[in-house]
């Protein structure tokens, strides 16, 4: 467990710093990601690995990481509330026109591949 | 008494035993409920807590000194994400042209359709802004809105709210619009909904949350580079 959250720390660390220095519009954790995913291809450790179950751990309840943030949202309906059609209305539009729009072109460009 | 309660209220031990709470609640009408697309843990976790503050008189500001605790971990689980791409990283090679063509258009699908139908429904310039870079997960988007001078707060609330829809929605859109594969399935999750979209995703099935993850990811860095050049034909 210990292992394994130094290893996700470490990743993030270096992410962070690696943004902060150069600049780079990336969040920190997620060039810390690529960095994990690189490790992890080049070292192929073992499935039962530290790693693995930290990470498996913590995914599993990604949902609760959110939580906070999503209170905070709390406080700022207002602003939502003073301009309804233009937020809530745009905001439904353009998702689902993301959505479809990356899901069919993927599914096309996937052609007959694209099956389970 | 009201000296205990004032200790309780600015004491880190409450908003992370609210916010443990309020999970578990969610966590279990999630199972009464059969996995019912609403009842998404975070969506009820945060009316719970919402109504818990109130009642106690607690501020969001004392909430966040424990809650903050618990939200600090969403970078160390970001970085986790790497996990389930190393799994499925068989599926990469076949990906890399679908992905290359698809996220980017996606993005400024996403950018486009937001600005516009701000415009269309009546919105001014700085609510254009402020949608603009809303896909990107929440630190990114609220770092765009800054730069182009959206209102990066409520910015920062879109993308919450446009994630936990891709939580509670997602999968039945995508569904209706037939898309099947797993992999295209969490590609378009992860570049409209970002994490909280992706916990949906990672729920659903390890494939489309992997798939999810690295979608967020790399929308994140394409919104922070699209959104300044799209702007300047809008």
């Amino acid at each position: 467990m210990i292992n394994g959250l130094l290893w996700l720390l470490l990743c993030q660390l270096v992410g962070e710093v690696v943004v902060r220095t150069t600049g780079l519009p990336l969040p920190g954790p997620v060039l810390g990601m690529v960095i994990l995913f690189a490790l992890l291809q080049l070292r192929r450790p073992p499935r039962e690995a530290n790693v693995f179950r930290t990470s498996d751990a913590l995914l599993k309840h990604l949902q609760l990481l959110f939580i906070p943030a999503g209170v905070g949202v709390i406080t700022l309906l207002g602003v939502i509330g003073d301009h309804p059609l233009p937020l809530v209305g745009a905001l439904l539009i353009s998702w689902v026109a993301g959505l479809v729009t990356v899901g069919w072109l993927v599914t096309l460009l996937l052609g007959k591949a694209a099956t389970r | 008494m009201s000296e205990t309660l004032d200790w309780l209220r600015t004491s880190p031990l409450l908003g992370i035993f609210l916010t443990l709470l309020g999970y578990r609640l969610g966590l279990e009408v999630r199972r009464l409920s059969r996995d019912h697309a609403l009842a998404q843990p975070v969506l009820i976790a945060i009316v719970f807590i919402g109504v818990a503050l109130e009642l106690l008189d607690v501020d969001y500001s004392d909430y966040s000194e424990g809650a903050g605790i618990i939200g600090f971990f969403l970078g160390p689980a970001t970085v986790a994400l790497a996990v389930p791409l190393h799994r499925q990283a068989h599926h990469l090679g076949r990906m890399f042209v679908p992905m290359l063509i698809a996220l980017p258009v996606g993005a400024v699908v996403s950018i486009v359709t937001g600005v516009l139908a701000v415009r269309v429904l009546g919105g001014d310039r700085v609510l254009e802004l402020t949608m603009a870079p809303k896909a990107a997960t929440t630190p990114v988007s609220l770092a765009v809105s800054d730069t182009i001078g959206g209102l990066s707060s409520l910015t920062a609330v879109l993308a919450i709210v446009v994630g936990i829809i891709g939580a509670v929605a997602a999968p039945a859109v995508l569904t209706a619009a037939r898309v099947r594969d797993r992999r295209a399935r969490g590609l378009a999750i992860g570049a409209v909904s970002h994490g909280i979209g992706t916990s949906r995703a990672l729920r659903e099935d390890a494939t489309e949350g992997a798939f999810s993850g690295l979608s967020m990811g790399i929308t994140a860095l394409l919104i922070s580079a699209l959104v300044p050049v799209v702007l300047h034909f809008l």
